[in-house]
């Protein structure tokens, strides 16, 4: 962004703190962006002639005198097809060595989606994953994220989710990634040779975290255009969003505001529901639906930032490795897809509920089993089987490395419930059963 | 009130959504101004006032406000608009029609008229000249869906009023003058059908609020017959994240037996309030045979929206449910999330560097949610009509732990506790309402006790005790088989277990998309809690523990299917013969 001639320039910072400063000016809007010494900074406060300006990359050796230009404006993105295939740092600009992206300007983080003009969401999205597909089924339009320990290959699952999805437009909001984990996300795509369709605004671990705060809108934005202006499907990947709160919560202890559970800002459930109800499906057939990550520290999803998301999303993914198999399974307790029952039975068969429901409880009986076994108690038959079963569902349908269509996922289970059970312990909807039960 | 001078003021700071303005004259706590920014003016609140200072809440984003900026003080509170057409409305928290507004996305500063100015009613008066009458007195009514709308003294006249005339059978608009009343001093006053309300004062037109006594029906067997709720009572329902509170609610949106449904949904979901919109114009309301649109109205303030009108909407929707109250109808309010409004008082309060109570929440906050339940009830009003406000409202726990101030001031407010576990989510033991620590004062009220048992019958207080006390017995036994494992424990154990588990499965556990299963009437409720009482009074022959649970497997499988299959239908009566024969089979003489 460069000076232009009516731009209004001050000189002289009255207060300098690790992440404002403060200055006497007038004419300034609220949400306004600016320059301090060349840096990006947004007002967050005003108060009479004072205006208090919040400085992304820190305040780390400004001036007083300090040169602060004021850009009339709020953050803002140009949008349009050239978008695509190119990758972005938080505030838009190119980091790939390419030319500027010519296009209409629009405000991020603009106004929601009137919800009588959203459509209910109700097209399936098949990644191959039965974790997914078969007990946690999502739809376009829909925002869940994956709850993951830190050391989980969220990203690689991620990246294969995207690519597997058949979205027209594939955004990715990456915070606080790693550069190898931004390079592999690249080299992904690319090798897909899906790169004409992604789109990436990226901020690392080499860059100053408070600018991870404009991420999110960013790719909404751009979402918003190819999604509502095109009609296009769009798929966006916010990794990690744990990272985003870690941000919000830096900015509000250097304001000095109170903070609520977990030293997280009393705002942050408006703060992450804003970026969340970007999902939406319109009724012209465009779609903005949210894949995000929220990493767990040790577990912990009643920590403010898990739970939180968890009152905000559509569910939520969680990853485990599963001892038995040695594979990463989508835990099919924690996990929760809200939207599945709008597709499930309709667009896929009917015995998708049941047999998913069943499945998943004769997998708990397992896990009781397992659990008398730890304790040295004798098992009955019946936990013998149920834990044989577990076995069998686990290998040849959680694990995250088999790729099968859902009717395939569910003729598997009807199979493995024949072999480990009578049909009175399945207890299935008897019309199903005479269906679909083969000895 | 003078409107020829309403006090002006400019903008002199701005955080956020809280901005304090220089005033040039009087203004009050709570009144509503406007910020005239460029093109748009933004609707606000005060909600302090220092010296010539106002600090106002703007109920939109404040992006681009500068300093100096006009605000115009409009001497009233914040309202809503009371009259025919409220039904089958889709509005924000602060009553704005959504389906007026014209864009995909919501524009700042665009207000829409909650009422339809244009349309025809069909007005039959009720009151006659020289009656005398008094605020919420029915003057006439008109019929909207099929509901009888009364239009009613406006609820703001003190005192009492002669009628000197009442507009004759016919068709008017909301604005046509349907009565002329004539005060203690003799002025004439106009009233048409439309009159306006302050959100945060209770509409208390009727003659007494006596202690409800009639069970609400929600068709929820966990909810009717193991806690019930009262017409006019209050319940909430607690819950971590993604156990069921919102489906929960959804059902007794569809199927509660009241004449009017009011949904807020109170900063959650956009796509849940899309549910509703699509299902409830499809769907009929089992009581009267009626699209269930035509009976509900919906406020819609989703998380996304703006935070300030989220405290409103709640208000909204309470303040709709006292006017149809007043027509002597059987309201039922839903709102989703209560904590979401919490949370909105939370960060205001913040804001304005107030002292933070407990997780740094308003000092105040129990104070309000009792002052908000405490408007739900039944009343009677001045004409010997009855009507009530049953409220329902769900609670989001931070980390799901109870011990949080939303959940413990709203027990405190709360007469019905439904507390959705995660135990029982995460097992599938839908809706997963946890039977021993939920609870229902109301059973304790001799009124409703008597009420039960003319409605029910005369033991049904008792069955619901031991149906409760099964349960207990139940969870207790399974400890002690965890404890001691299947084997050392008596068989006894083992059967105390599973009666236990047979109320979970066959009472307690309903599937919310099951066409059938999904609303059960009273009277098939009471048959089923008497069948599975009977079963759980059953001598049976076992003479090992492992033939327990294939038994009652087998068992449970069959009831399951019995909740599946029309009331009395014949795959009913087959699937209750197959149950007799399971049962015959271990059936001790
Ligand atoms: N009675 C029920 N029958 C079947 N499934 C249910 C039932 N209740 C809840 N569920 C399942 O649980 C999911 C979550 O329910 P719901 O959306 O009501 O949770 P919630 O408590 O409102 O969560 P949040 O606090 O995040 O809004 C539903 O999408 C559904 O899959
Ligand atoms: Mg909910």
């Amino acid at each position: 962004m460069s000076t232009k001639a009516f731009q209004r320039i001050y000189t002289q910072i009255t207060q300098i703190t690790k992440a404002t400063c403060t200055l006497k000016a007038t004419g300034v809007g609220y949400d306004e962006m600016a320059l301090v010494a060349g840096r990006k900074a947004q007002v967050v406060k005003i108060a009479g002639d004072e205006v208090t300006l919040q400085i992304f990359s820190g305040t780390e050796g400004i001036p007083t005198n300090a040169e602060v230009v004021f850009l009339g404006k709020p953050p803002v993105i140009k949008v349009g097809e050239d978008l695509a295939g190119r990758f972005f740092n938080a505030y838009g600009e190119p980091i790939d060595g390419g030319p500027e992206v010519e296009g209409e300007e629009r405000e991020i983080g603009g106004p929601s989606v009137n919800p009588v003009k959203r459509m209910q969401p109700s097209k399936l999205i098949a990644t191959g994953i039965a974790g997914i597909d078969l007990n946690n089924t999502i739809v376009t339009g829909q925002k869940i994220p994956f709850f993951a320990d830190p050391d989980q290959p969220y990203n690689q699952i991620m990246a294969t989710v995207a690519l597997r999805a058949e979205a027209d437009k594939i955004i990715l909001g990456g915070m606080g990634l790693t550069h190898d984990d931004y390079l592999y996300y690249k080299n992904t795509f690319d090798n897909a040779g899906a790169l004409d369709r992604i789109i990436s605004f990226v901020n690392t671990t080499e860059n100053p975290p408070v600018e991870r705060l404009l991420i999110p809108d960013m790719a909404l934005t751009a979402a918003e255009y190819f999604a509502n202006d095109k009609n296009e499907k769009v798929l966006v990947l916010l990794t990690d969003m744990t990272l985003y709160a870690d941000a919000l919560c830096i900015v509000s202890n250097r304001m000095d505001q109170i903070p609520s559970k977990d030293s997280m800002p009393g705002s942050l459930y408006s703060d992450l529901a804003k970026i969340y109800e970007k999902a939406v499906q319109f009724p012209e057939g465009g779609s903005i639906t949210i894949i995000a990550v929220t990493t767990l520290s040790g577990g912990d999803i009643t920590h403010a930032i898990p739970d939180n998301t968890g009152y905000i999303t559509e569910g939520q993914l969680f990853l485990r490795k599963d001892t038995d198999i040695s594979k990463v399974i989508v835990d099919p307790f924690r996990s929760l897809s809200r939207l599945k029952q709008l597709v499930i039975g309709k667009q896929t068969r009917e015995d998708h509920p049941q047999v998913m429901n069943t499945a998943v409880r004769l997998f708990a009986d397992a896990a009781n089993a397992k659990t008398k076994l730890e304790n040295g108690f004798d098992l009955t038959d019946y936990d013998e089987r149920a834990m044989a079963f577990a076995l069998d569902y686990s290998r040849e349908l959680l694990a995250i490395d088999v790729n099968i269509d859902i009717t395939k996922m569910l003729d598997t289970a009807w199979a493995l419930f024949a072999k480990h059970f009578s049909k009175a312990e399945v207890s299935i909807k008897r019309s199903l059963v005479d269906k679909y039960w083969h000895e | 009130m003078n409107n020829t001078q309403r006090t002006t003021g400019s903008v002199s700071g701005v955080i956020a959504n809280l901005v304090t303005v220089k005033v040039d004259g009087p203004v009050f706590q709570n009144e509503i101004c406007y910020v005239k920014l460029d093109d748009v003016d933004l609707m606000a609140e005060v909600i302090k006032v220092i010296g010539d200072t106002a600090y106002i809440q703007v109920f939109e984003s404040t992006r681009g406000l500068k300093v100096g900026t006009q605000v115009e003080f409009m001497q009233h509170m914040l309202e809503v608009t009371l009259g025919p057409g409220i039904l089958s409305k889709n509005y924000d928290g602060l009553q704005n029609d959504l389906d007026k507004m014209e864009a995909t996305f919501l524009k700042r500063g665009e207000y829409t008229n909650p009422l339809d100015d244009d349309s025809i009613w069909d007005f039959t008066p009720l009151a006659e000249i020289d009656d005398v009458v008094r605020a919420g007195d029915w003057l006439g009514q008109v019929k909207e869906n099929w509901i009888d709308h009364k239009i009613m003294v406006p609820f703001s006249f003190a005192g009492e009023y002669t009628i000197k005339e009442v507009a004759p059978k016919g068709q008017y608009k909301i604005n046509d003058t349907i009565a002329t009343l004539i005060d203690k001093r003799g002025n004439e006053i106009k009233v048409t059908m439309v009159q306006k309300w302050p959100i945060k004062m209770p509409i208390k037109a009727y003659k007494d609020k006596p202690m409800p006594s009639k069970i609400l029906e929600t068709g929820v067997r966990t909810i009717d017959t193991l806690n019930p709720i009262t017409e006019g009572g209050t319940g909430f329902i607690p819950g971590p994240f993604g156990c069921g509170k919102t489906v929960l609610q959804h059902a007794l949106a569809k199927q509660a037996e009241a004449d009017i449904i009011i949904m807020t949904a109170c900063g959650e979901r956009a796509n849940e309030v899309v549910e509703v919109f699509t299902e409830f114009p499809e769907l009929i309301d089992p009581h009267t045979g009626r699209k269930l649109e035509e009976r509900t109205t919906i406020i819609c303030n989703t998380s996304n929206m703006p935070v300030s009108a989220r405290e409103a909407s709640v208000y909204t929707g309470m303040t709709i449910a006292e006017y149809y109250r007043n027509m002597g109808l059987r309201v039922l309010l839903l709102a989703d999330s209560t904590s979401r409004w919490a949370q909105a008082l939370r960060e205001m309060s913040n804001r304005m560097e107030e002292l933070p109570g407990q997780d740094a929440f308003p000092v105040d906050l129990s104070a309000i949610i009792s002052n908000f339940y405490a408007r739900a009830g039944f009343v009677n009003l001045n004409n010997g009509a009855t009507g009530s406000v049953t409220f329902i409202g769900t609670v989001s726990p931070a980390g799901g732990n109870l011990k949080e101030p939303v959940t413990e001031s709203t027990k405190k407010a709360a007469r019905c506790f439904y507390a959705l576990s995660q135990d029982r989510a995460d097992g599938k033991r839908y809706p997963a309402v946890e039977p021993i620590d939920s609870y229902s004062k109301y059973l304790d009220y001799d009124l409703v006790r008597e009420y039960l048992s003319k409605r029910v019958s005369p033991n049904w207080v008792d069955d619901i005790e031991r149906a409760k006390n099964i349960i207990l017995r139940g969870k207790e036994a399974k400890e002690q088989i965890n404890i001691l494992g299947d084997d050392s424990v008596p068989i006894e154990y083992h059967l105390r277990f599973w009666r236990s588990e047979l109320i979970d499965f066959v009472i307690l556990q309903q599937d919310a998309f099951d066409d059938i299963d999904a609303n059960t009437p009273f009277e098939r409720q009471q048959y089923m809690m008497e069948f599975v009482l009977s079963i759980a009074d059953t001598k049976f022959n076992f003479t090992s523990f492992e033939e327990v649970n294939p038994f009652f497997k087998k068992l449970i499988n069959a009831m399951k299917q019995m909740n599946y299959s029309e009331f009395n239908s014949d795959t009913f009566k087959k699937y209750l013969s197959e149950v007799n024969d399971i049962l015959n089979e271990r059936r001790a003489e």
